[in-house]
């Protein structure tokens, strides 16, 4: 696994499209109990791999994103609840 | 007795259980709700090699027991044996996606840790391999403790394997079955990278399918484009393939009627078969065309994994009103008719998400209100031509459907604001891998929604058609007398027509709102017969009705009539569907309630402004 260069860290849903990037955080508090428990089933959790894959044709929103060997929809709010920090490419 | 031994399937969304479940039990299911919930309790049996049988329970899609939609709770609760209606189960088998072990394994993990006897099933090796992994169950099996079987389910390949094994299992004495999990989430999804990483054998990295397939069904413009035409296809077909089966089965209703009616005196149960229960089974099973052909669509589309990326392109704009793109399909069906559109809501995981499309979705102009909107635009709209070679008529027929539209959205926001107030998980969904269903699979499919349709709707339709028949029937008239004024029937019309004379609505609407319940349509042919009753010489066609009409009803009276129609929920067999899955009457009576108020409102407004226009 490549060591990430950018120490940057942003949201989840400022990161490009195509984009790999190591998850850092997540803002549990800012989530609803429901909405933070299936973001725990699908995965997203400290130092898991994530990569933003398609944009809703609406308002960009929702996101589709690769989470390991999966892929899942979540709406721009909750993505912005995740930071991450970009691998380099 | 002892009970059959109960093994429950149990496993993640889209891990491939449904197919695995179909393989093992075959077509004889049985599908109901769990009691006080509106999740659906499906059951099989299967048959061991020496015939012994076992009964199979195919459990909700979960990701872990920590549950975070109400079919999780019911999973949890059956597995913990807690659950209302359930036994705990003898045995479980874990469904896993081969492809998706990090995390599946989690929930495998927190399942065996329950004690059980368990076997797992690596489902769906196939399109592993497609993508590039090689996986060695050998490593699984010894790292999780319990026998793994490879399988593909769709293909029916493993089955045998896996009956063997589950013979086994119910076989073997059990020992100790704990109802707590102790390990925590964050400790198990360690635990189960560890062990996906260590069963994989070998990984070449391939530019997915799925990934492909998706560039092109989400892209912000072709997305859109591929899913607008998929409707337009599906649409036409609703309306197109049905009229054929449509009309043979009311042909066929109609030689019934005939038959019995020439084997039978004159009198009352002559017409309670007739015109109570044999046209109540006709109105009952001219439904099933279009549901079947709407559920052909719904069940390929579910199972391709379409369904998820519809959603995913219409959320934003669903979102809006307080709804999820997991809402557009069925609303988009209930403009074919209501009652499928109903039914389809079961793809939505949200509760409140799934009962306000439920409550908005009559509100999507069916195709029963066509030949009421059709007469009277024909009996009232001059055909006129405006500009650009848009007709008046059709400009009419257009403002009622986007009338329907506004409705539901309107009160779809008031609904999310008011008593469905409060978000529940959102739109968080995993995009499946696209495969193709198996034909049976399908099949299976549409056969449980016809059953549901025929058994549950159905008893409730029968049962108030025949009330209804019985209201108009009785007391029988004398000569002279007018059936439709000395029945009962006539009776509740007077009083429909105080309540309902404020709006404009004249005697012949009174008579012919109360059989309108039965279907819309029915509307039309209650005044047709209104009118032949009065003028028994001519005979009451098309023509004559729009003339009658034309002479009867003034312009204001007419369009409240309409506006009437947007709204008013006058169709038994959507109240019957809307009470079968909300599971109580409370929701259908709310929903005939805001439906009728709605209705009342629209048309005395419409009456009102039209009066005053001078029309």
């Amino acid at each position: 696994m490549n060591a990430p260069v950018h120490i940057d860290v942003i949201a989840l849903d400022r990161l490009k499209v195509g984009t790999r990037a190591r998850v850092v955080g997540v803002d549990w508090p800012a989530l609803e109990g429901g909405e933070a428990c299936r973001l725990k089933h699908f995965g997203f959790e400290e130092g898991v791999i994530v990569e933003p894959l398609h944009l809703g044709p609406f308002g960009r929103d929702p996101i589709a994103i690769r989470v390991g060997r999966m892929t899942v929809a979540i709406r721009r709010r909750h993505a912005g609840a995740i930071s991450v920090s970009p691998l380099a490419q | 007795m002892n009970p059959l031994p109960l093994v429950a399937v149990v496993g993640n969304p889209n891990a491939g259980k449904s197919a695995l479940f179909n393989a093992l039990t075959g077509a004889r299911q049985k599908v109901g709700n769990y009691p006080g919930v509106t999740v659906e309790r499906k059951s099989g049996r299967l048959l061991l090699a020496d015939g012994r049988p076992v009964e199979m329970v195919d459990l909700p899609g979960s990701y872990s027991l920590e549950p975070a939609s109400p079919d999780e709770a019911v999973t949890r609760d059956v597995l913990l044996g807690n659950q209302k209606g359930e036994r705990q189960p003898d045995a479980l088998v874990i469904v896993l996606d081969a492809s998706n072990l990090d995390n599946h394994l989690r929930f495998a993990l927190q399942l065996i840790e329950l004690g059980l006897p368990t076997i797992i099933a690596l489902n769906m090796v196939d399109l592993a391999k497609r993508d590039g992994l090689e996986l060695d169950p050998t490593v699984l099996q010894r790292e999780l403790g319990v026998p793994v079987i490879e399988t593909v389910a769709v293909r029916r390949r493993g089955i045998a394997e896996l009956q063997a094994a589950i013979d086994d299992m119910l076989s073997a004495p059990v020992c100790g079955v704990h109802d707590r999990v102790k390990s925590d989430l964050i400790h198990l999804q360690r635990r189960a990278r560890e062990i996906a990483t260590a069963a994989v054998v070998s990984e070449t990295p391939v530019r997915r399918w799925t990934h492909r397939l998706d560039s092109v069904l989400l892209h912000p413009i072709f997305g859109p484009l591929i899913l607008a035409l998929i409707m337009f296809v599906m649409f036409q077909a609703v309306f197109a393939w049905s009229e054929a089966p449509k009309s043979w089965i009311e042909a066929a209703v109609a030689w019934l009627s005939n038959a019995v009616s020439g084997a039978l005196p004159s009198g009352l149960l002559r017409s309670l078969i007739v015109d109570g229960a044999l046209a109540g089974v006709g109105a009952v099973i001219t439904f099933l065309p279009q549901i079947l052909i709407l559920f052909l669509f719904i069940l390929l589309l579910e199972g391709t994994g379409y369904m998820v990326r519809a959603a995913f392109l219409m959320d934003k704009l669903m979102h809006g009103v307080g709804l999820s793109g997991r809402a557009f399909i069925p609303l988009l069906s209930s403009f074919a008719c209501a009652v499928p559109g109903i039914m389809a809501t079961r793809t939505i995981d949200d509760p409140k998400d799934r009962l306000t499309t439920i409550l908005v979705a009559p509100l999507m102009t069916c195709s029963a209100r066509l030949p009421v909107y059709t007469l009277m635009i024909a009996a009232f709209i001059p055909n006129t031509r405006l500009a650009w070679g848009v007709g008046l008529q059709g400009l009419v027929m257009f403002g009622l459907y986007v009338t329907g539209i506004f409705g539901a959205l309107l009160a779809a926001l008031v609904l999310r604001r008011g008593v469905l107030k409060g978000s529940g998980a959102g739109f968080m969904m995993e995009l499946p891998k696209y495969q193709w269903p198996p034909v049976k699979d399908v099949l299976i499919g549409l056969l449980t929604r016809a059953q549901i349709f025929l058994k549950r709707a159905g008893t409730i339709i029968l049962g108030t058609t025949i009330v209804l028949w019985a209201l108009a029937s009785i007391p029988q008239a004398a000569p002279g007398q007018k059936q439709s004024e000395v029945s009962i029937a006539g009776h509740i019309a007077n009083a429909i027509e105080v309540v309902v004379r404020p709006i404009g609505f004249n005697h012949d609407i009174s008579m012919a709102l109360l059989p309108a319940m039965a279907a819309r349509e029915v509307a039309v042919s209650s005044i047709a017969t209104v009118y032949s009753i009065d003028s028994p010489d001519q005979p009451a066609s098309a023509n004559k009705l729009e003339d009658n009409l034309k002479r009867r009803w003034s312009l204001a009276t007419a369009l409240a009539f309409l506006a009437w129609f947007v709204f008013a929920p006058q169709c038994i067999s959507t109240i019957a569907v809307t009470r079968r899955e909300t599971n109580g009457w409370k929701w259908p009576l709310f929903m005939v309630t805001y439906l009728f108020a709605l209705a009342y409102l629209a048309a005395g407004a419409t009456y009102w402004i039209a009066v005053a226009a001078g029309l």
